[in-house]
């Protein structure tokens, strides 16, 4: 039953009961005043494995407003899946499990809601992607049997009108003959493909919340292109919120509105995305900054951050990056950074987020 | 015998290979091709109808590397066959001859047994093509009767086995922790116990007369009237129940552990992601993609049983007189071995020609629902 439809987008708007619909109206117009689809607060997700506590996720804070579009970035074991995952609540517990925080997602709190709750909330107004288009798709069914599973689910569709809805999503992120290839099986598409399919599955019941995991970086990069394009346009069309996590900034560079860097589990830095860009905040974006090749200056060798993100069940006291950092200085092995605000919206979380910043303008020259 | 498959194999391998070449067919429509990925492989259509080429799901795949297996084939013919002959053959046979398994006949009082194709008279017959036994009654009526049993006893309690079993492990493995370590610890017990020692209990303090009374009571209460089974028929259900309830342990083990490492595939994922609920994942997610070892079980498992069965019936705990089967046939020309030995030698060799085949066609069925052999 469709609960907890948002109102401002008429397609939903239609299917929505008429009896529910004052109290929710009511209820949303509330919480809608501030235009926030998602706020995530302070959320900390732990892992308890037998090398100790590994904080994968430590205290992240956002907010993303209706059909906005939020980058995280991040290298690999940042935290940048488990913080999505948090999401949805799909922590695999034990080991994992969210210790603190809250998901406020269109007015209730995610974490608070029941098992049963959440499964209704999942593929219906919240949908993922995942980054390998090959796995992600179950090998042993069909893809219209997939497919159907979600709308017959959610929407309450009969068989013949899941089917239908099944074609009309396949025709609509591009793949041809789609009423005849609905009823083959994931291995007989290419990759690009079986990721055009597992957005048509997420965008089948019309969510509020798209949240892509590095959706491109199982393809090669001309599917990566024709997939962020897709996923923009069909983010115009519906007016869907998105989350793009990537390692890749020249992903978000031209799809985001803003951007969440992160490194050991924790927001480094946090802005616009044409902000950050221009004018990073923090030694580390910089460094992210600095080893995208540019293939209009001749560079030699190109940049890398020295050493390894640090071990999460280990961390010292002081700012995580600080062993990396070009910059660091005493007070960095010390003492844990503040998180600086240096704009309205861009905040840095660095001991020295105020002088990199002052330093930083144009010095990427971004052409 | 199975040229004929593998042709056909390696025709529909050609149409898969010669695919690059583009469809001729002047009536096919035009393919739209919107990006690089498009490529012309990725449109595999049929050079002979223009028509794109049919899902070939990965049953397909192993099915066709199966018939490649030219002793899982001989299985596969070999079980077929016996199986349709118990199915026709009583009936047959008595429309024949006349004989059926139990039918003693008049001169029986003779009280001999003839050998193979031999009639009373002792010159050449084809009344008895195995003989008959001690009491006259025809051996090929007697084994293909026995054969339905045999089979019936082992394909219900492997299904009793396999439902049990899939079942068990699929929750056990899927939920892990402390639920898994409870039930995974009932089944080690389970393990322990001789499997033998279980049935022969089941069987001895439960027996057949039993349960006629009490479902004759049962009967009775409802207002159904008669109940139509006889103790010989109830003792044979009991013994489904009893063999399947004992071979479903490796069962559940092997699909556990199948579902422990099928459950952080990213595909699981992506479905607790759609919000599909947990029993959904566990049998239609899970359940069919852990289905090969599952397979290649089942058709081990049904021999053993059937080996079981006969055990427990040369014992004398299994099947009852009248009906017989391949280990109560054996049992009793084992009586008179030296005497008669066709008695003994034509059950047995049926019964060890059907066990090969199953372990033939189950070697095969491994071979070809292996995941480490679809790379080559």
């Amino acid at each position: 039953m469709a609960v907890n439809d948002r109102r401002s987008r008429s397609l939903i708007g239609k299917r929505m009961l008429p009896s529910l619909t004052v109290g929710l109206l009511t209820r949303m117009s509330l919480m809608n005043t501030n235009g926030n689809l998602l706020k995530v607060k302070d959320l900390r997700t732990y892992f308890e494995t037998e090398d100790g506590t590994v904080k994968a996720v430590d205290g992240i804070s956002f907010e993303l407003k209706q059909g906005e579009t939020l980058g995280i970035v991040g290298e690999s074991g940042s935290g940048k899946s488990v913080a999505n995952l948090s999401l949805m609540r799909l922590i695999p517990d034990p080991p994992g499990k969210i210790v603190s925080g809250s998901i406020i997602f269109d007015g209730c709190d995610i974490l608070k809601l029941s098992s049963g709750e959440v499964r209704r909330i999942r593929g219906k107004r919240i949908a993922m992607i995942f980054q390998d288009p090959m796995t992600s798709l179950n090998p042993f069914m069909r893809v219209s049997k997939q497919m159907m599973e979600v709308t017959r689910l959610h929407l309450g569709h009969t068989r013949e009108e899941a089917r239908a809805h099944a074609i009309k999503m396949l025709e609509h992120v591009g793949i041809p003959d789609a009423s005849e290839r609905v009823d083959s099986y994931p291995h007989e598409f290419s990759g690009g493909m079986r990721q055009r399919v597992m957005i048509a599955m997420a965008l089948s019941c019309q969510p509020e919340l798209l949240i892509a995991d590095e959706p491109t970086t199982a393809l090669d990069v001309t599917i990566q292109a024709q997939i962020l394009e897709l996923i923009k346009t069909l983010k115009a069309e519906t007016g869907a919120s998105v989350i793009l996590i990537t390692h890749d900034l020249g992903v978000v560079a031209g799809i985001t509105d803003h951007i969440l860097v992160m490194y050991a589990g924790k927001v480094f830095e946090q802005a616009p995305t044409s902000e950050l860009f221009e004018q990073p905040g923090n030694p580390y974006t910089r460094g992210l900054l600095r080893s995208v090749p540019d293939p209009t200056s001749e560079q030699g060798r190109l940049y890398q951050i020295p050493g390894l993100p640090p071990d999460l069940a280990h961390l010292s006291a002081g700012c995580p990056f600080a062993p990396r950092c070009e910059r660091a200085e005493d007070i960095c092995h010390r003492d844990y950074p503040p998180f600086v605000q240096l704009t309205t919206e861009h905040y840095s979380l660095c001991h020295f987020a105020n002088e990199v910043y002052a330093e930083s303008p144009g010095q990427e020259g971004t052409t | 015998m199975n040229d004929k498959p593998i042709k056909q194999d390696q025709d529909s391998a050609d149409e898969r290979g010669l695919s690059s070449t583009p469809p001729s067919a002047p009536a096919d429509p035009p393919v739209i091709q919107i990006g690089p990925e498009f490529a012309i492989a990725e449109d595999v259509r049929s050079i002979v109808t223009g028509e794109p080429v049919a899902g070939t799901s990965l049953w397909r795949d192993a099915w066709r590397r199966l018939l490649k297996n030219k002793i899982a084939v001989f299985g596969m013919i070999v079980i077929i066959v016996i199986a349709l002959a118990s199915l026709v053959g009583p009936t047959a046979i008595k429309y024949a001859t006349g004989y059926t398994y139990d039918l003693i006949p008049k001169e029986s009082a003779l009280n001999k047994s003839f050998p193979p194709f031999r009639g009373p008279d002792g010159r050449f017959s084809w009344t008895h093509p195995m003989g008959t036994d001690i009491a006259g009654r025809d051996i090929l009526a007697r084994v293909l009767s026995g054969g339905q049993i045999s089979l019936m006893v082992a394909l219900i309690s492997t299904l009793v086995s396999l439902v049990i079993g899939v079942s068990y492990g699929a929750v056990a493995g899927y939920l892990g922790g402390r639920i898994d370590d409870v039930m995974m610890r009932i089944v080690d017990v389970l393990y322990s116990l001789p499997y033998v020692i279980i049935v022969i209990v089941l069987l001895a303090l439960l027996p057949a007369e039993v349960w006629v009374t009490w479902l004759g009571l049962l009967f009775k209460y409802l207002g159904l009237g008669v109940h139509p089974m006889d103790a010989s028929t109830v003792q044979l259900a009991e013994l489904f129940f009893a063999l399947g309830a004992v071979s479903w342990l490796t069962m559940a083990r092997i699909v556990r552990g199948q579902v422990m490492s099928l459950k952080h595939q990213e595909f699981v994922l992506a479905a607790r992601a759609t919000g599909v609920s947990t029993p959904k994942i566990i049998f239609r997610h899970i359940v069919p993609n852990a289905l090969g070892p599952v397979i290649v079980y089942t058709t081990l498992t049904i021999p053993t049983v059937m080996l079981s069965e006969a055990f427990l019936s040369f014992l004398g705990l299994g099947v009852r007189p009248p009906r017989v089967s391949w280990g109560s046939l054996a049992a009793e020309g084992a009586q008179s071995l030296a005497i008669y030995p066709w008695q003994l030698i034509f059950p047995g060799v049926t019964m060890a020609l059907m066990l090969f085949s199953l372990n033939f066609l189950g070697d095969g069925l491994r071979d070809a629902l292996d995941p480490q052999m679809r790379k080559g």
